[in-house]
């Protein structure tokens, strides 16, 4: 059922990743990345891999959610995989007919597969520990700057936060409408494409319906609650960097450092 | 003078074209005095939302005036102080929490309202535990029942320390569990918290709590006392499409038949007390 | 034979998760064919995850559901004719309402069935007309209309299909007094001339007791009792005792008994209760 939605859940915890920063939290999660397609090396993405382990280790998040992160984007990590494999110039292992497979393009397969996995799963860390309204706060405070340039920061980051909030609710208005249409006999399972975007318009409508009617009442509600805008706004949670914030930083800055290191000095493994 | 004074309000809908105008209120006057629980009786298409929408300023009359604490609220200078001191709650419990944790949604006025950062929090956790959701304030919204978003919305509105709460039907939507612990939570607010309360509501049990019972028929204020009161005209209720309660039917009816049963019955308790003093009279 | 039957009827949700709730358990029931049948038992009683198995949204985790005698799950290319003959209204209906007119929008339905297109219009009006819906609403559009309308037309999208049996979970949710006796009178009437088997769901059990001849109850995700609503009512305390109400007539009766005055606790309307506490002085005058 849709559900079962899970990519980006939270899950609410009390170790020292979920307490970090979100802020600091977003920007280590950049500096990842960046450390990713800086290694070059096999032994650079091996470090990254044990930064996600303790990563993962430390925030006591199932390692088996990482696989469940990785479902959707499985067909793009394979075409990219299989890519590399056949269009890579080498040595070659393998010849069947006109298709070489080369050793440089095993390699490069392999490679590119850990680091889009690393990236993922990485990435999913940061969305597994932080609360979405976390990071949406974190968001916008990252780019308050922009105000300055008559960016509505304000804005988006509200839009966002509704986005959020009535997700869970049109699913579940989904689900319903969905099960009232099929009552009336409406068939969602079988026919030719066409048909089947045709058969949608008995979802869709209602949903939208409901969606601009939700959006005209949380207005109201909003406006009763003494919303204008983001104006003289104060927040009930402030954001404090602590001392576990530097420390996160530091190691950060470390592996970077390591991943550079790597690949000027290691010797190429394999 | 009311802590709000509806004096003389108009207020209709444009037409649509080659129909006439609805009128929805029509020289409609109430006035709520502080402390006072005042439930607003009347079916749908009363005027009763309508009138509600009067009491924070989210509507203004077309002709009359309403004041609140003695703003007007036809004065835009006065919106924001109008909606701090009359807070208000509505039907539907999904479409009014804006936020994805409860205490962050409870918080919302409050930061709207520039409110320093420590108090918030003070604040936050004291609307909580009015509402007796002080638990859950790490909570999603949808993870709760609908008795209990409505009760998170209560406190969001409580958390501005507002004088008065309006609350639009908040219960309709509710499973019977729901409505009681809404109701509870009302009636506590009033009672302990001495917070103004109006409920609009068509149903009359709900009624029957409250201090006092208005019923709206066609934009216009047709009975106004304490439930009793009310309840005691029970042809002039049924008239306008309103249930009166079963007790009071019963003993209406059995008067009908010769019987001399008092006309202020509310509920079982008191139906049983005045037939037993009738039976042993005999 | 029987509308409904179940046997052995279980339904679990998310199985083999942390989430895992058995909603229906171990449920046998029979409705027989034309019962006006009251659906009752708290939020989370499984009484919802019940219906939604008569007429095929959900599949049964063990047992098995007959309509008119046939099981339901046994060949899956027929479970659509059997939405056909199980009309289910779900919980505020008017939110599924997506055509541009009223009229096209009942038509949907039947137009599934594939019916041609004059049995489609005989249908359309027929529906229609048993909810009060008149001719100059059929080429308005639904989204127009007042609440209590658009759930009139919602409810006649389903009429339109004929189905043998009607399950309605809260029609009146949310509907003011004069709305719900509307749909609950019109409700009764078109069983009166169908002879169609019709279960309501409700919260409210003053509704039950004046509309419905028979009575299930859901608590705890089994069926504790199905049977004529006098029986129901007979055992008022053990209902109440189950956190739902009982209408506040039978309350009075419950207190007088407690008071030790004999009285029955199974009334359920005001023409019993009048008749009863009218004997009750009677006997206690002489």
């Amino acid at each position: 059922m849709l559900r079962d939605i899970t990519i980006g859940q939270y899950f609410p915890g009390k170790s020292v990743i979920h307490r970090l920063d979100s802020r600091v939290k977003i920007l280590l999660v950049m500096a990842y990345i960046i450390m990713l397609f800086l290694a070059d090396n096999p032994l650079g993405l091996l470090l990254g891999i044990l930064f996600l382990i303790l990563g993962y280790g430390i925030s006591r998040i199932s390692y088996k959610l990482i696989l469940r992160s990785l479902k959707p984007v499985v067909p793009i990590i394979l075409f990219t995989a299989v890519l590399n494999m056949l269009f890579m110039d080498g040595r070659p292992v393998l010849r069947v007919w006109i298709i070489t497979v080369t050793y440089e393009g095993i390699r490069m397969a392999v490679f590119m597969a850990v680091r889009i996995i690393c990236l993922i799963a990485g990435t999913s860390l940061l969305t597994y520990t932080t609360s979405p309204i976390a990071l949406t706060d974190a968001i916008e405070r990252l780019l308050s700057p922009l105000k300055t340039l008559h960016v509505p920061v304000h804005e988006l980051a509200m839009m966002m936060t509704i986005a959020l909030r009535f997700i869970p609710t049109l699913i579940e208005e989904t689900d319903k409408i969905m099960a009232a249409q099929k009552a009336r006999g409406a068939d969602f399972e079988t026919g030719r494409l066409m048909q089947r975007a045709k058969a949608l318009v008995p979802i869709l409508i209602p949903l939208f319906v409901s969606a601009f009617r939700r959006a005209d009442e949380l207005a109201l509600a909003m406006e009763c609650r003494c919303y204008h805008g983001g104006e003289g706004r104060t927040r009930m949670k402030q954001l404090h960097l602590r001392y576990y914030d530097f420390v996160a930083c530091g190691f950060m800055l470390c592996c970077i450092a390591g991943t550079i290191l790597i690949n000027y000095c290691a010797p190429v493994v394999f | 003078m009311g802590f709000i004074e509806v004096n003389h309000i108009h207020f209709h809908y444009d037409a649509e074209e080659g129909m006439e105008p609805v009128t929805v209120l029509e020289d409609m006057s109430l006035q709520i005095r502080a402390g006072e629980f005042v439930a607003v009786l009347g079916h749908n298409g009363s005027g009763k939302s309508t009138l509600a929408k009067h009491l924070n300023a989210i509507l203004v009359p077309q002709s009359g005036k309403v004041t609140v604490d003695g703003m007007d609220t036809a004065d835009e200078e006065n919106l924001l102080s109008i909606r701090q001191r009359v807070g208000m709650v509505f039907q539907n419990p999904d479409n009014q929490i804006v936020a994805t944790v409860v205490e962050e949604d409870v918080a919302f006025a409050l930061e709207n309202m520039g409110v320093e950062p420590p108090e918030i929090r003070r604040r936050v956790d004291e609307a909580l535990r009015m509402v007796d959701m002080y638990a859950y304030r790490e909570h999603a919204p949808h993870q709760l029942s609908g008795g209990q978003k409505q009760r998170v919305a209560i406190a969001g509105v409580i958390a501005m320390r507002p004088e008065c709460i309006v609350l639009d039907e908040p219960t309709a939507m509710l499973d019977p569990r729901g409505r009681r612990e809404v109701m509870r939570t009302i009636r506590q607010l009033n009672e302990e918290e001495g917070i103004t309360v109006v409920l609009i509501t068509h149903y009359m049990d709900e009624a029957a709590q409250a201090g006092r019972v208005v019923v709206v028929d066609n934009g216009r204020l047709l009975l106004d006392g304490t439930p009793r009161q009310v309840f005691s005209h029970v042809d002039v209720l049924r008239e306008v499409g309103l249930d009166v309660p079963q007790a009071t039917l019963l003993a209406h009816e059995l008067c009908a038949s010769g019987l001399n049963l008092p006309d202020d019955i509310l509920d079982e308790n008191d139906f049983i007390e005045a037939f037993l003093r009738r039976m042993e009279g005999r | 034979m029987a509308a409904i039957q179940t046997e052995h009827l279980s339904y679990v949700y998310s199985p083999g998760t942390p989430f895992e709730k058995t909603a229906v358990d171990d449920v046998n029931v029979e409705i027989e064919e034309g019962a006006f049948v009251g659906v009752i038992g708290h939020t989370g009683s499984g009484k919802s995850t019940l219906i939604q198995h008569f007429n095929g949204l959900l599949a049964p985790t063990k047992g098995r559901v007959l309509i008119g005698g046939e099981d339901l799950w046994a060949d899956k290319s027929k479970l659509r004719q059997f939405r056909f003959q199980v009309g289910l209204v779900f919980q505020y209906p008017e939110y599924q309402l997506f055509e541009e007119t009223v009229y096209k929008d009942i038509a949907f339905g039947p137009t599934n069935m594939g019916l041609s297109a004059d049995e489609v219009n005989r249908r359309v009006l027929e529906a229609a007309a048993a909810v009060g819906l008149r001719e100059k609403h059929m080429e308005k559009s639904p989204f127009e209309l007042s609440g209590g309308q658009k759930r009139r037309v919602a409810i006649a999208g389903v009429l339109a299909m004929r189905p043998k049996v009607l399950i309605l979970d809260e029609p009146t949710a949310g509907l003011d007094p004069r709305g719900r006796d509307r749909i609950l009178g019109q409700l009764r009437e078109y069983h009166e001339q169908m002879h169609n088997t019709v279960l309501l769901v409700s919260h409210s059990m003053e509704d039950v007791a004046r509309y419905c001849g028979r009575v299930l109850v859901m608590n705890r995700s089994r069926l504790f009792l199905y049977g004529d609503t006098r029986e129901v009512f007979e055992r008022a305390d053990e209902i109440s005792g189950m956190g739902l109400s009982v209408p506040q007539v039978t309350r009075i009766f419950l207190g007088l008994k407690e008071k030790g005055y004999d009285v029955r606790t199974s009334i359920y309307t005001m023409d019993e209760a009048k008749a009863e506490l009218l004997s009750l002085l009677a006997k206690e005058g002489k």
